[in-house]
């Protein structure tokens, strides 16, 4: 068991838990994820690390509450399971001029990439999405390590009314920006990709496909790579956004629909 | 006294009653039939049976005990040799090891050593029988990783040699493929699994799950920080393979790993009352002839609403390498058989489900390295068959997680561990076995080489260390 040491809803739907798991927080590196498993009898589900702290032994995760084993994971005091860090570490470095572009909860997975990338001297422009103010995710954490922060939203209630990528075409048409990080809801990150590509901006993102044990057994989280199959959780989860096949992501994603549905349904 | 030849048969479900179930096949044999049995073994001077096995379980010894109607003393006798008797008593070839080298096999009535094996695991279930395991402590600690049969096996004996023996496992529940791969009909979770498993915790070793070593840990952190004197790596071969075909991506084609899983581990068996899902839909292929891919099938089969479970194999029934067994319960419950047949492309709805296999013939040609005769495709026999989900049971390769967080672990070319006869690696005081070594093989092979290499570990640390 692992207990959960402190929650906090940091926007509707969307939970914030500080969990004590000191071996993962003593080998943990940007861009890995834990497989959590709320309770006996739940799925197996994988999440970003946020944060870690190896002197009190704990770390952070960021989810939102979408299906049964999210409610769960809001709900429990403790985890029955946690299994990580997982994936390979992001590659960091200075790489100039970055974009780290984030969406929705994926400014969660972004944020701790951008603070090592910022630590190893990238300059950062930030930009980050989401529906509403309201849903504005870690905007305070982001603006320190940000040498610009640029904010989108569906309704204009914060920033620019519309999508990131109208924010990063101008940058990109003026080469402002050596090289993008793209972390969000799929849709996101393949427009993002796109449009990167013919400016020749190499730009990574982080894919979330479904996942049974994230160790490369299940193969579950098999992604096309330049037409190659990789598996997420063993090769990625970064890959090369302009390599990254992602109907098949999508189509993949949504092969339980249906059962998760009819599962949230029944939790309710 | 002429030779018993009437040998047991051990009695199981019907077929048309148990392919809607997912209770175990094979019920067991009864004290009754189980002496008569017994009374059949010659007690050779120069016992065969002890050679053909893995392990090396005294194998007259324990029958005696059966015979003399004593089968505490048999639990005992058997639990020398083997922490795992009812899960081997179900699982392993027999067919091909013990009984194959029993003498009565020339008459075709081999002693049914399996079954045997079995009632006597049962027996220690049953009466709740727990491991006596009266060490001399040596105050040094072994580190096992993956609590599969190879690691149990290696455990129990590391732990009997007087080691502080710990287990770390990956997954939330303990047993490898025992656990995730083989399903509750072939072999009972709670019952036989977890038993044995906690009859190794009685005797002291310690099991920690959701460690994956590489991770979680490095083997140099397990020897370095945390004082393992010796490490035994029995990760498995649990890394899907695929056929690289077109249409593998489309949705509900699985690799058989996560079919299974799905299935046993994540308990997708019980339908909507499980929090993990899966789609069989009516028709289900299992490409593969192994007995994952039986294991699969039978699992398919067994699921609501299923109407017809087709499984492809690309030679011929003769050279498929399932256990005879398992492919005749199979034949039983109503797979259909495709054989000299192997699927070239699946194509989809436009939703991305599996939704067509398209599949060729095969005839035999010369045989290849394994010795089996090659199958050639025959050109112009394509068909198609109509599938909704599809299991890709073709094998599986090494996992890399340990060969690339552990600098100077000899690999060979196809990623699998590089060890001696004893298990020992490229590196000092670090053994491996089992699958992850030898590629995917049986479960009684991993637990010979979890043996082999306890005692080569016990031998390695009782030479004194050099001043």
């Amino acid at each position: 068991m692992f207990d959960i040491i402190s929650k906090q809803l940091i926007a509707p739907a969307v939970w914030r838990q500080t969990i004590k798991a000191p071996e993962i927080a003593g080998k943990r590196q940007a861009g890995n994820f834990v497989i959590i498993r709320p309770k006996v009898g739940s799925e197996r589900i994988p999440l970003t690390i946020v944060s870690s702290d190896n002197q009190r032994g704990t770390i952070d995760i960021i989810f939102q509450v979408v299906g049964a084993t999210t409610m769960d994971l809001a709900e429990v005091e403790s985890v029955q399971d946690i299994l990580g860090p997982l994936g390979h570490p992001t590659h960091i470095a200075n790489f100039g001029r970055t974009a780290v572009v984030g969406g929705g909860v994926g400014i969660a997975p972004l944020l701790p990439i951008a603070q090592a990338l910022k630590q190893a001297g990238s300059r950062l422009t930030t930009i980050l999405g989401a529906r509403s103010k309201a849903f504005l995710i870690l905007e305070e954490d982001m603006a320190p390590i940000s040498d610009q922060l640029l904010i989108a939203t569906d309704d204009g209630s914060k920033g620019q009314k519309g999508l990131v990528t109208e924010i990063l075409k101008p940058l990109l048409e003026e080469k402002k920006i050596d090289f993008v990080l793209a972390i969000g809801p799929v849709v996101m990150m393949k427009a993002v990709s796109e449009l990167t590509r013919p400016y020749g901006v190499k730009t990574m993102v982080s894919l979330n496909p479904l996942m049974i044990d994230g160790t490369g057994m299940c193969g579950v989280c098999r992604c096309k790579i330049e037409g190659q199959t990789k598996f997420a959780c063993v090769d990625g989860p970064e890959f090369d956004g302009h390599q990254v096949d992602f109907e098949n992501l999508t189509r993949r994603l949504a092969m339980y629909k249906s059962e998760e549905n009819q599962r949230r349904e029944a939790r309710k | 006294m002429p030779l018993n030849l009437n040998r047991v048969s051990m009695p199981e479900q019907e077929p048309e009653v148990r392919c809607h179930n997912f209770k175990e096949v094979n019920l067991g044999l009864s004290m009754e039939s189980a002496r008569a049995e017994a009374g059949r073994c010659l007690f050779c001077k120069r016992p065969t049976c002890i050679e053909g096995c893995p392990v090396s379980i005294n194998i007259p010894h324990f029958i005696r005990a059966i015979l003399d109607n004593d089968p505490h003393e048999a639990v005992r006798r058997i639990r020398v040799d083997n922490p795992l008797p009812a899960i081997c008593g179900r699982v392993c070839p027999q067919e091909s090891q013990c009984e194959a080298a029993c003498v009565l096999n020339k008459k075709g009535a081999p002693v049914a050593i399996g079954a045997l094996e079995r009632y006597v695991g049962d027996y220690a279930i049953r009466e709740g029988l727990k491991a006596e395991c009266v060490v001399k402590e040596k105050k040094l600690k072994a580190a096992v990783v993956g609590s599969g049969p190879s690691g149990l096996t290696c455990a129990g004996e590391l732990r009997k040699l007087g080691y502080a023996v710990t287990v770390f496992e990956a997954l939330h529940e303990l047993g490898g493929v025992l656990t995730y791969g083989i399903p509750e009909f072939r072999l009972p979770q709670e019952a036989v699994v977890k038993f044995e498993i906690e009859a190794l915790r009685t005797m002291g070793v310690e099991f920690k799950t959701n460690r994956l070593i590489g991770k979680t840990h490095l083997i140099s952190d397990l020897m370095e920080i945390e004082g393992f004197a010796a490490v035994y790596i029995a990760t498995g071969a649990g890394y899907p393979q695929f056929m690289r075909i077109p249409g593998e991506d489309l949705n509900y084609v699985y690799s058989a790993n996560e079919f299974l899983t799905r299935m046993n581990l994540m308990q997708a068996y019980q339908g909507d009352a499980a929090a993990t899902p899966i789609f069989v839909g009516k028709r289900v292929a299992v490409i593969g002839g192994g007995n994952t891919a039986m294991d699969a099938a039978r699992c398919a089969l067994r699921m609501p609403g299923v109407e017809k479970v087709s499984l492809i194999y690309r030679r011929s029934e003769k050279e498929m390498p399932a256990r005879v067994e398992e492919a005749k319960h199979a034949q039983e419950e109503g797979i259909e058989f495709q054989f000299l047949t192997a699927p070239t492309e699946y194509l989809g709805t436009p939703e991305g489900a599996v939704r067509t296999a398209r599949c060729i013939r095969m005839a035999l040609g010369e045989p290849d390295a394994s010795g089996r005769r090659r199958p050639v495709v025959i050109p112009g026999s394509e068909f198609e068959i109509e599938v909704d989900a599809v299991v890709v049971a073709i094998g599986t390769q090494a996992n890399p997680i340990i060969a690339q967080t552990t600098p100077g672990l000899e690999t060979n070319k196809w990623g699998y561990i590089v060890a001696d006869q004893n298990g020992l690696t490229s590196l000092q005081n670090i053994y491996a076995g089992g699958d992850i070594v030898s590629g995917a093989a049986t479960v009684i092979l991993a637990m010979g080489a979890g043996r082999k290499a306890a005692q080569a570990i016990d031998r390695a640390l009782s030479v004194p260390a050099p001043h």
